[in-house]
């Protein structure tokens, strides 16, 4: 987007610092239309299993009815509660909103459609994810008051806890990519799974990672089973109870753009991103824009995430801290090991590493420092 | 230009809230300027080519480590009162502690304009590989040449953790709330239901 708008006759600074706030919009404002209708859809499964009708009255088949709620939040009245950290209570909402749309900037929609195609993506969103548990323990704390502490509290501990899974299920998935870049990851999953199925959960190993990773982003976005944070029957409504109007809506927002990033996620890791599904020609899957694939498989996603929500019971707390550290954090440490482990029995003696390749090719600029580096050891051949 | 105004956006917030956290009244808003501190350091560190060190300083200290000390400083009840009421007893320790320091400031600048020190130039090894990304230069450098001092740090922080569990760990007094999850898990409803038909106003025996 950059070279169009240097072709307009801009410098390239100008030119860039448009073509990045014109993305940002182009991401962020179709990401809040797709929030609102994808908590309609929530609501719609969830009456669905419920055999109920779900949201049938604000336009047609309900389909204004997030709207309709979103424009009774905005005349509401702001509430600060007196005894509240005015500016930490108003902070909460604002930080809890924007982590969540920051994360979206490595995303990539299509084949090269990112905002930032940087080299630690995947980091980048760990980093980014690690964030937003802020925002629950700021609007707990500065709540000033009973549940919503307790709330913040299990917040931090549940984040903390299922954070620690992730990070060796990402390893996992690292591991067999070579890459921290999501584009490089979607890619290398072309024809992975038995040489005709672009994703990487049809691979025996990295199928129970999957399996873990969908459980760990339920707790992850403190949805059901694992919504403590909110538990209406011990909680009132969690970190969220002292906010009202516009405040309480920028959690809400906030907390579904988490939802729609951790499917995003289920599906750029493990189902091939925004690739078709098969790697055979036989119908022209590879006509169809990578987007439609992409946006495909996350509501499939966010279809299982409902589905969940509405048969599954809440878990007790010693229940979900003994799932996260007694279950998944030993599983997913024996499979880093396991997959490291046949990686270097079948990749071994694959390819030159890039990083020994530069250090030789750095000699002669550096002078005789690195010689010995050069020459006294063979090149590794080793590296994954 | 944009990098310029990136740097002293990133360098002049880092300074401010680092004096922030010392000046806040109140700890938690110390904890929360502690960590726009930690966002900016990271800042200046993609700044300066170095993103893999960026995020993982974001993953490690804000994710991580500011957590718990928010954490433990929420739950704190203290009185900023009292706290003020020990400042003059404390004032002349305070103050030669801040004189020491400035002394080591003023020594350590001299010795570095006097000239070179030669116990700090870098090792042979531990120049850059040039031209490759930047987590695959570290991971080059680190199983490789640092392979004994990884471990050795890796060792270190086993201990570390072995040591805490051992410090806090205490055995359950009682048995009670113990709970068999596999156990539970392997109930049937054969095994754990009875079907039973009682006439009407006799009840049943279990």
């Amino acid at each position: 987007m950059t070279a169009f708008f240097q072709s307009l006759g801009l410098t390239f600074e100008a030119a860039w610092t448009i073509a990045t706030i014109a993305g940002i919009l182009l991401i962020a404002l179709p990401l809040m239309i797709a929030v609102a209708y994808v908590i309609y859809v929530d609501r719609k499964v969830w009456a669905a299993i419920n055999l109920r009708r779900g949201p049938n009255v604000v336009g047609p088949f309900g389909l204004l009815q997030s709207f309709a709620d979103g424009l009774k939040v905005f005349l509401q009245e702001t509430i600060v509660p007196s005894a509240a950290n005015k500016g930490i209570f108003l902070l909460a909402p604002i930080v809890t909103f924007t982590v969540a749309l920051a994360a979206w900037a490595v995303i990539p929609f299509s084949s090269g459609a990112v905002l930032a195609d940087i080299n630690v993506g995947l980091l980048y969103i760990l980093a980014i994810s690690s964030l937003s548990v802020y925002g629950v323990v700021m609007a707990g704390w500065a709540s000033n008051s009973k549940y919503p502490f307790f709330s913040a509290m299990r917040a931090a501990a549940q984040m903390i806890s299922y954070e620690v899974s992730i990070g060796f299920i990402l390893i996992c998935v690292v591991l067999y990519a070579g890459t921290f870049n999501l584009n490089a990851i979607v890619l290398s999953q072309l024809g992975h799974g038995f040489g005709i199925v672009n994703a990487y959960a049809f691979n025996l190993l990295l199928f129970p990672m999957w399996v873990m990773f969908f459980i760990s982003s339920l707790a992850e976005t403190q949805r059901v089973p694992f919504d403590l944070t909110e538990a209406e029957s011990e909680l009132v409504a969690g970190y969220q109870t002292e906010y009202s109007s516009m405040s309480f809506a920028l959690f809400w927002l906030g907390e579904y753009a988490n939802i729609l990033l951790m499917c995003s996620l289920n599906t750029l890791l493990f189902f091939g991103g925004w690739l078709p599904p098969l790697n055979i020609d036989l119908i022209p899957w590879f006509d169809i824009p990578g987007i439609v694939w992409f946006l495909l498989k996350t509501f499939f996603f966010f279809f299982m995430f409902s589905w969940v929500m509405a048969t599954v019971p809440r878990y007790r707390y010693d229940q979900l801290m003994r799932l996260g550290w007694k279950i998944f954090l030993p599983i997913s440490l024996l499979f880093v090991v396991l997959i490291s482990g046949w990686l270097m029995l079948t990749r071994f003696g694959d390819e030159e590493p890039v990083a020994s390749v530069a250090v030789v090719q750095a000699g002669p600029d550096r002078g005789n420092a690195l010689v010995p580096l050069a020459t006294l050891r063979e090149p590794r051949k080793i590296i994954p | 230009m944009i990098q310029t105004i990136a740097f002293y956006l990133f360098a002049v917030l880092v300074i401010a809230s680092a004096v922030m956290v010392i000046t806040a009244r109140n700890p938690v808003h110390s904890v929360l300027w502690l960590i726009l501190a930690f966002f900016n350091a990271a800042g200046l560190m993609v700044l300066v080519g170095a993103e893999f060190i960026a995020m993982l300083l974001v993953i490690v200290y804000v994710g991580a480590v500011a957590v718990l000390f928010l954490f433990v400083v929420m739950m704190l009840d203290i009185d900023v009162a009292s706290l003020r009421a020990g400042f003059v007893r404390n004032f002349p320790l305070g103050l030669v502690i801040a004189l020491i320091l400035l002394a080591e400031l003023v020594l350590g600048i001299g010795a570095y304009r006097a000239g070179e020190i030669a116990l700090g130039t870098p090792m042979v090894a531990a120049a850059a590989p040039v031209g490759a990304s930047n987590t695959a230069a570290i991971g080059a450098l680190l199983y490789s040449e640092y392979l004994f001092l990884f471990e050795a740090a890796g060792l270190i922080l086993l201990v570390a953790m072995v040591g805490a569990i051992v410090l806090t760990h205490r055995p359950p007094k009682t048995v009670r709330g113990h709970q068999n999850i596999s156990k539970q898990v392997r109930r049937t409803p054969e095994e754990a239901t009875v079907m039973k038909r009682p006439n009407v106003g006799e009840g049943i025996e279990l």
